[in-house]
């Protein structure tokens, strides 16, 4: 059977036919005048960063060249024709990824354990004083809007050139990081279990031990391997303003035209980078696993 | 009042063991995880040379380029400063842009619900994680030799860096797609671009738009260092006084890039809840 469908009179049809065309005209003038601001800014953008569209195409040769250079071997032969002459390095390298690794493990262990001292500080629910809460916000805010490496450049010249600029470097941003997402973290718990624990007479420190922590600790532990995934990407750049690890490395082998060498160390920072995503990956798996457990 | 019965724990004891008796293993899962992180984290301690002499001294020295920073002074070059930072996020939206504009097709091929093959996707989302392990400062290295130095070469960075992480943002929220309304393009005798054009890009398209804005947030911050090896914008004129140790010129630069970037945070989340509404952003 088929459905009547009814059709209004003529008058009343015209009246919503006519706003609806009004509306759809308005929201078309909107988008319209969106898509123009947007484009003008574009376009003072595009002078603004003395954007030469000739350059690029006279230039985009060397990009692909570029490419092919990197995996030429001195003797002309592609590099992976001979996996040894390409990857002489390869001990070297390794140590010193070893080291960027590491550079981001003891900064974002350090900036995770900083943060958690502060974040419970910060908590809207938790804080114990407004001013203090204030003030711990307003520096973290600081310490993530500086990127890293400027903070490493800072650093180098104080604490001399070497790793340890590097790790306090992203010690200080992690835990700007970190602090903003463990506070929020702290902010969506149950507050049941601090009023159950502080009912029974116990101090802000207890309250917090006790209420707050067995809560939010799957949730830290996730972002904290998150971080150190970015870290170590990060970790991969200190050695540009000479604050430790590959980085020195490959700067060196890119301004001195060192071209299979870029593409070797390239290689072991990708693969190097792939291998902590796929562990930190499944190490959180496992970490939600357990809490949705329990 | 009733009084309770005392649970006698031996009762309860014998009713739930396993709450009471963890096996060995799981008790010491924890502690050993511990141990074997601060273990970890002493070890690179002593690897990276840390010393407290090293860190006293450096803390000094940090001190005292504080006090110097104080009070922040442009001296003579704050015209420079101020084109310097229009440099820089003129290269935050040019470079987002580009990358966004170019990651639209790509994230196409690499969503499953648009190329269900494999053969075809696998490729596509592995060359998307090789960019993304390159940081933006290695693309800006790469890119200062082909276009040659100056803020050019910062947006063609920022665009090559964000074009792997924007196909994998745009190819998840393609995934995340309803199927209803694509299906019901094609009922009514649409083609494969009908349905991509009229079910899909309606749903994915406030998303995207979305990322691109945090992106355009996120890259005003990756734009300011870019500069320093030498691909334009205001992280050229902050390590150059870094260099020269000009500290109230570079604590003014630092002060500059924190208001540029809470002044664009506030623009673009702005805009965020225009196009995406209050809640969902929430």
């Amino acid at each position: 059977m088929a459905a009547a469908v009814s059709i209004l009179p003529e008058q009343q049809l015209a009246v919503l036919n006519g706003a609806y065309r009004k509306a759809v005209a308005r929201k078309r003038l909107r988008l319209t005048m969106a898509t123009a601001v947007f484009l003008a800014a574009l376009a003072v953008a595009a002078i603004g960063a003395e954007v030469d569209i000739r350059t690029l195409v006279a230039k985009i040769g060397n990009f692909a060249s570029y490419f092919d250079r990197i995996f030429t071997l001195e003797s002309g032969a592609r590099v992976w024709t001979d996996l040894g002459e390409w990857l002489w390095g390869w001990q070297k390298w390794l140590s010193l990824l070893g080291e960027t690794v590491l550079i981001s493990y003891v900064g974002t262990l350090a900036g995770a354990i900083l943060a958690f001292a502060l974040n419970f500080l910060t908590a809207e629910n938790t804080s114990p004083a407004p001013w203090l809460r204030f003030a711990i916000k307003r520096l973290m805010e600081f310490c993530r809007t500086v990127p890293d490496i400027v903070f490493a450049l800072i650093f180098v010249i104080a604490f001399g050139l070497g790793p340890m600029a590097g790790v306090l470097a992203i010690m200080i941003h992690s835990v700007g990081a970190l602090g903003k997402l463990y506070s929020e973290i702290v902010e969506n718990i149950d507050m049941k279990p601090v009023e159950g624990v502080r009912s029974t007479g116990a101090s802000w420190l207890s309250c917090m031990r006790f209420a707050v922590v067995p809560q939010v600790a799957a949730g830290f532990a996730s972002y904290t391997l998150l971080r150190f995934e970015i870290n170590v990407r990060g970790a991969s750049v200190m050695g540009f303003v000479g604050a430790g690890g590959i980085g020195q490395e490959l700067v060196v082998a890119v301004r001195k035209f060192y071209y299979s060498d870029v593409s070797a160390i390239l290689l072991m920072i990708i693969i190097s980078v792939f291998v902590i995503d796929i562990g930190t990956g499944w190490a959180r798996g496992r970490l939600f696993g357990k809490e949705a457990r329990a | 009042m009733t009084q309770l019965p005392t649970p006698d724990s031996e009762d309860l004891r014998a009713r739930y063991p396993e709450v009471f008796s963890q096996p060995v293993s799981a008790r010491l899962a924890m502690p050993a995880m511990l141990l074997g992180a601060a273990g970890i984290f002493a070890f690179g301690l002593v690897e990276l040379d840390f010393s407290p002499a090293r860190m006293l001294a450096g803390l000094h020295q940090l001190g005292w380029i504080t006090l110097m920073m104080i009070p922040p002074d442009p001296g003579s070059s704050l015209p420079a400063y101020l084109v310097a930072l229009g440099e820089t996020l003129s290269i935050a939206l040019l470079g987002t842009t580009l990358a966004a504009v170019f990651a639209l097709p790509v994230s196409l091929l690499a969503a499953r619900n648009i190329v269900p093959s494999n053969i075809f996707r696998f490729p596509v989302r592995r060359f998307l994680d090789s960019i993304r392990g390159v940081d933006t400062l290695i693309w800006a290295l790469v890119w200062i030799n082909v276009v040659g130095l100056g803020p050019f070469a910062g947006v063609l960075a920022i665009a090559v860096s964000d074009f792997g992480a924007f196909g994998k943002l745009f190819s998840e929220a393609i995934e995340a797609a309803d199927k209803k309304q694509v299906e019901g393009v094609r009922a009514s005798g649409g083609n494969a671009l009908h349905e991509i054009r009229f079910g899909l890009l309606p749903q994915v398209l406030p998303v995207i738009a979305g990322q691109v804005l945090y992106f355009i947030e996120s890259n005003t911050r990756s734009a300011t260092i870019i500069g320093i090896v030498g691909a334009g914008g205001i992280g050229l004129q902050l390590a150059e006084q870094i260099r020269v140790l000009e500290w109230q010129k570079v604590s003014f630069l630092i002060l500059m890039i924190l208001v540029a970037v809470a002044a664009i945070d506030w623009i673009s989340s702005r805009l965020r809840f225009a196009i995406i509404g209050r809640r969902a952003v929430a």
